[in-house]
């Protein structure tokens, strides 16, 4: 059988993330990640193409793309930060503003939707204490949300959690899920 | 210049004949049909999101969006068919359903698009049952506030920053029915063009602070006329509200400004509406300046001239006509006009347009017609000449400065503190009051027409001018404008050819012009 | 393979005859298997040739559209002076498909040897392989064959040796499904909002950076390293009924049924056997009542058009629905028809990019009916309403994913619409089979 965590992939750690919106911006392009930006940008033919991924970048460094950050891009690719917001508000996974340490995510849309995946949610309110999608529980641990189709519906319900892929959850994995990462 | 190639199709019956390359909504005009329509403008790139413009084109599978489909040979295009008025009623139906009811309050009525389609093809009611989205209004900077409910997601305001004004401050953010115009914190709307997105915008979305609750569109007497505040020259709207110019809008002229003017010119109407004006004509007497009749001033102010040496000191606001009179007033003397200066503000996606730095409507005609442009505007007054002050208010200068005059004679709307030994004023309509003719920077000669009543006994200057001019034994009478710039066409060769009915609402360059080219980017096809 | 179960004996697994092995995924493990001969093959070929196997070979788009690969590499002019540009479109969003999550994180060398032959095909030196963000195993799977099959010289300025560049760029979304859309993803590669384009032009005279671009699915472009090494005729032969339609498909399957998972098939497969035999029927106790077969986009199925239908593009057609992109989305009697629909119509409406009227309204309106309707609030006006947005939705927009909102309504209405009166009337949704054929 399939086991339930798919990829290895880890996620990068986002508890230093939470003090992220009370402290002054870092900038995020300097020395190695600067270089990664440069290597970026060889391939396109514009520096407007490598936005997205440069907005990649500034997620994964700072847990998410505050005002400063998107300023900071526009500087690097010569648009202006009003451009850049609004790429970024267009777009679902890049977080506006700090998640708790560990962004739930489940698949609500109908091929999981039919299979269960509503009580996968409200299984994730209950044992995180977020008790309402959106809402970063008391211990700033856990925020729940529902998303669109995460395109494995073969193996309901997928859920993400940051960068993570977990196949097939269902409502009574879900505490030792939680204790994993907790 | 190659041969274009020309396309023949059927627009409701009528056949239309143009240039390859042309969309369906264009051609429409031609045939006297204006297609509805709202991302759509011909200053902008076409974008084709809101979808109004749909038309039945035969034998096409689909309705055709008819600002972004070029038109082919032979097509039949249906623009009242069945299925193009449910099609642009459903469009409607959609656009009205998280639209608020805000007509009675809301500045647009009465000059909006979203209603005036709404009544020629929309439904009477409205089958949404559902609340509706709210989003608070924002102040954008600038002139600019916007109201997110009202919003039709058009992305006029957008495009015209993005690929006309080269300065992307607009964005739409979020996405699906969650999508409003946004902006970044601290980035404002303080564009010198930016205020073009109102008049842009074709419903109460984005409003202009200045006009905010003053007066209903329907109220509004218009008329066509000439931006004096710098030397573009662009063409403009000025209306009026009980005899109070209350705002100015662009006119679209493609040798001029494209569909747009600039801020400072939009904004700086209120001098127009001066208070402190000089209504009724003055002659010294014994007890010094009285209130008079116009008859005896006109021929004070003769008697003063007669046979002494003049120098005129003259608005660069006065009209072709007026300084034309004026020189004549001259008698071998010379005249002069100061201007005031400021930052130029182009608007990098028309071509040649501007905020020019010479802040006045005709300075490019005032030299033309011989008078200098200088930083001391009293400089070349000689001892003993008689100062004719015509239209200029003398701000800081002096009556020192004044003082070797020999004699002063005010021709103006207001009597300046300087030239308080005057023994003359003959009281002028301002620039809104009066008609005729200005020439902008690259030559082009425009007509400006009267916006609202001058008070009091003031009459237009030209009128003033050629009645002064018959006191001194030298002219005939004018009693319409257009005569005096006839005079001028004939005696000047610059002027050679022009008339106000060749002149029209557009212009025409002087003959010595140099040569300019069309600058309405004709609508370009997105990237 | 039915994987992650066990392949069933009547699956044809061409694609999909790796899956579930680990080694696969390497540049080593690949080669074992064959991996990279199609390339080899491939750049000894004129790409006037390549293009002509695969037009010969029937293979059509396998992202949904179903549009001629062949026909559509042969748009991309050669010599114009332009750079050429290959985007890979695995931005997998339709809900009820997985299969290119499945191929790329089993075998990402199959997809980086499809782009260097699509590239080479249509005389692009550029390949970029937009995948949607969610996807963290394919992104990592992918970026790591890019980087081996670089560092083997495989792709790169002198691509196996034979003096032709190939790049391939891993491209990652950020969470919209109209990136799926090619205009759209255009769009969002050039770094913009994922806002669909009008068309003409078409991507072929100018696409992404304003150059001429072929945009192809995952599943085809992996399609064409067999049918170069085997030929167009093994492939055509696969082919039970229409001769339209060639070759395998893979048919991610999920919902209510026992063995979920990817399928891969000959085009023609009979649908009753394929759902009831190789998918293992419904759940213990319960009868399916609906099928989405294509993704969400397309008409739904009542058991007796399903059950009839023969599985490739002309079939699914004469089925009363369409082959999309393969998603198999298997409803049973327990579901509330109007609950699915509703959920499958708030899908759109989060998704609409917001550019059209009819869309970004549309998609918002039928969300909101619906629910209500669901909750017991709809009126019998509603029906007829959600019928007229249908019609305003359709063929008036940019792109289709108006169309693809109205589609689930409209035929949900059609075929399940006593469920629909039902909650009008009061009544509450009790799990046996509601439906009025």
């Amino acid at each position: 059988m399939t086991p339930d965590l798919v990829g290895g992939v880890e996620s990068p750690d986002y508890a230093s993330h939470d003090r992220a919106a009370h402290e002054p911006y870092v900038a995020v392009f300097t020395g190695d990640v600067k270089r990664e930006l440069d290597e970026l940008l060889t391939r396109y033919p514009t520096k407007m193409a490598a936005l997205l991924p440069a907005l990649w970048i500034v997620q994964r460094e700072r847990g998410w793309v505050s005002d400063e950050g998107m300023a900071e891009v526009a500087g690097f690719l010569d648009l202006t930060p009003a451009y850049v917001k609004g790429v970024v508000t267009f777009y679902t996974m890049y977080h506006q503003h700090p998640v708790g340490k560990y962004f739930i995510q489940v698949c609500t849309t109908s091929p999981c939707g039919i299979c269960g995946a509503e009580d996968v949610v409200k299984a994730f309110l209950r044992h995180t204490n977020a008790g309402e999608l959106g809402i970063t529980s008391p211990d700033g641990k856990f925020t729940v949300i529902e998303v669109e189709c995460l395109g494995a519906c073969g193996f309901a319900t997928p859920v993400m959690v940051n960068e993570e892929f977990i196949e097939s959850v269902t409502p009574d994995k879900v505490p030792e899920l939680l204790a994993r990462l907790a | 210049m190659a041969e274009k190639k020309m396309v023949n199709l059927t627009i409701e019956g009528r056949p239309v004949s143009v240039v390859e390359g042309t969309t369906i909504l264009e051609a429409a005009k031609t045939a006297g049909i204006l297609i509805p329509h709202y991302c759509y403008h011909p200053g902008l790139p076409i974008a084709g999101v809101c979808r109004m413009c749909l038309v039945e084109v035969e034998k096409a599978p689909k309705l055709a969006p008819s600002c972004a489909t070029t038109v082919a040979e032979g097509q039949v295009v249906r623009v009242y068919s069945d299925k193009s008025l449910d099609a642009r009623k459903g469009v409607l139906e959609m656009l009205l359903i998280n639209h608020p009811l805000d007509c009675p309050i809301c500045d647009q009525s009465g000059e909006c698009e979203l209603q005036d389609y709404t009544y020629q093809e929309g439904r009477e009611d409205s089958r949404y049952r559902e609340p509706k989205r709210f989003n608070p209004a924002e102040d954008f900077g600038g002139d600019v506030i916007y109201v997110p409910n009202r919003c039709i997601l058009c992305t006029r305001c957008v495009r015209f920053m993005d690929d006309v004004a080269h300065e992307p401050t607009l964005n739409v953010s979020e996405r699906g029915d969650r999508a409003l115009i946004g902006k970044f914190e601290g980035k404002d709307l303080t564009h010198p063009w930016a205020a073009n997105v109102v008049d842009l915008c074709p419903v109460g979305a984005l409003l202009s602070k200045d006009f905010l609750n003053k007066a209903r569109a329907w109220e509004l007497d218009r008329t066509a006329s000439i931006c004096p505040n710098c030397t573009q020259g662009c063409n403009v709207i000025m209306e009026t509200r009980e005899n109070q110019l209350v705002r100015m809008r662009p006119r679209p002229n493609e040798n001029v400004n494209a569909f747009f003017m600039c801020d400072w010119g939009r904004l700086n109407y209120r001098w127009m509406n001066e208070k402190n004006r000089v209504e009724h004509p003055m002659v010294r007497g014994k007890n010094g300046l009285a209130a008079s009749d116009w008859e005896a001033a006109i021929s004070a102010a003769a008697r003063a001239l007669n046979g002494k040496k003049v120098f005129v000191a003259a608005s660069p606001m006065l009209s072709n006509e007026s300084l034309y009179l004026l020189t004549q007033l001259m008698q071998g003397g010379s005249g002069a006009f100061r201007v005031t200066e400021g930052e130029e503000a182009p608007l990098p996606g028309v071509e040649d347009l501007a905020l020019r730095r010479e802040r006045a409507a005709n300075v490019y005609g005032a030299e033309k017609l011989g008078f200098n442009k200088t930083k001391d505007l009293l400089g070349g007054l000689g001892q003993g000449d008689v100062l004719v002050i015509a239209g200029e208010d003398l701000a800081g200068i002096d009556a020192s400065s004044v003082a070797r005059a020999g004699d002063v004679i005010v021709i103006g709307s207001v009597l300046p503190e300087a030239a308080g030994k005057a023994s003359v004023v003959l009281p002028i309509a301002n620039y809104s009051e009066e008609e005729g003719t200005v020439t902008n920077l690259r030559g082009r000669v425009q007509r400006f027409t009267q916006a609202k009543q001058a008070p009091g006994e003031t009459r237009p200057s030209w009128l003033v001018l050629g009645d002064l001019l018959g006191a001194i034994g030298k002219q005939t009478n004018f009693f319409l404008p257009s005569e005096v710039f006839a005079q001028l066409a004939s005696s000047n060769s610059s002027f050679a050819g022009l008339s106000y009915d060749s002149l029209g609402f557009k212009g025409l360059p002087l003959v010595d012009a140099p040569p300019t080219s069309p600058k309405a980017p004709i609508a370009v096809a997105a990237r | 393979m039915g994987f992650p179960h066990h392949p069933h004996p009547r699956e044809t697994t061409v694609l999909t005859k790796h899956f579930g092995e680990a080694d696969a995924r390497t540049l080593a493990g690949w080669k074992k298997r064959g991996g990279y001969k199609a390339l080899e093959k491939a750049l000894g070929m004129q790409p006037a040739d390549i293009v002509n196997v695969v037009k010969e070979s029937g293979l059509r788009g396998r992202g949904g559209a179903g549009f001629p690969t062949g026909m559509k590499w042969s748009f991309m002019k050669p010599g114009d002076g332009k750079p050429h540009y290959l985007c890979c479109n695995a931005d997998e969003s339709e809900p009820g498909t997985f299969k290119d999550r499945e191929l790329m994180r089993w075998t990402p060398h199959a997809l980086v040897e499809g782009c260097a032959i699509g590239a080479y095909a249509i005389g692009a030196e550029t390949a970029y392989v937009y995948i949607r963000g969610e996807f963290t195993e394919p992104l990592h799977w992918m970026e790591s064959a890019v980087k081996e099959a670089y560092a083997a010289g495989i792709i790169g300025k002198n691509a196996m040796g034979s003096g032709k560049r190939i790049d391939v760029h891993v491209h990652k979304g950020a969470g919209a499904y109209i990136c799926g859309e090619e205009t759209a993803l255009m769009e969002s590669l050039e770094g913009r909002r994922g806002n669909p384009r009008i068309k003409p032009p078409f991507p072929a005279v100018s696409g992404v950076f304003g150059m001429p671009t072929t945009i192809n699915n995952v599943e085809t472009l992996i399609a064409a390293a067999p049918i170069l090494l085997n030929g167009a005729e093994w492939y055509k032969k696969m082919s039970l009924s229409s001769p339209k339609s060639t070759g395998t498909k893979l048919y991610s399957v999920c919902g209510n049924v026992q063995r979920p998972g990817t399928y891969e098939v000959v085009m023609g497969f009979p649908f009753k056997e394929f759902l009831y035999d190789l998918c293992g029927g419904p759940l213990h106790g319960r009868k399916f009542k609906a099928v989405i077969p294509g993704g969400a986009s397309v008409p739904i199925q009542n058991m007796e058009e399903a059950e009839a239908t023969l599985m490739d593009y002309e079939g699914f057609v004469a089925g009363g629905s369409m082959l999309g992109s393969g998603g198999v989305i298997v409803i049973d009697d327990a579901q509330p028809m109007v609950t699915v629909i509703a959920r499958l119509a708030r899908f759109f409406a989060h998704e609409s990019c917001g550019q059209c009227t009819q869309c970004r309204e549309g998609t918002a309106w039928t969300t909101k009916i619906l629910e209500r309707i669901r909750d017991g609030e709809g009126t019998v006006e509603d029906l007829d309403t959600l019928l007229d947005i249908g019609e305003q939705m359709t063929g008036k927009t940019i792109c289709v994913l108006s169309d693809s909102c109205a589609v689930p309504v409209v035929s949900g209405i059609k075929k399940f619409r006593g469920e629909f009166e039902a909650l009008i009337q009061g009544k509450r949704f009790h799990p046996v089979t509601a439906a009025v054929a």
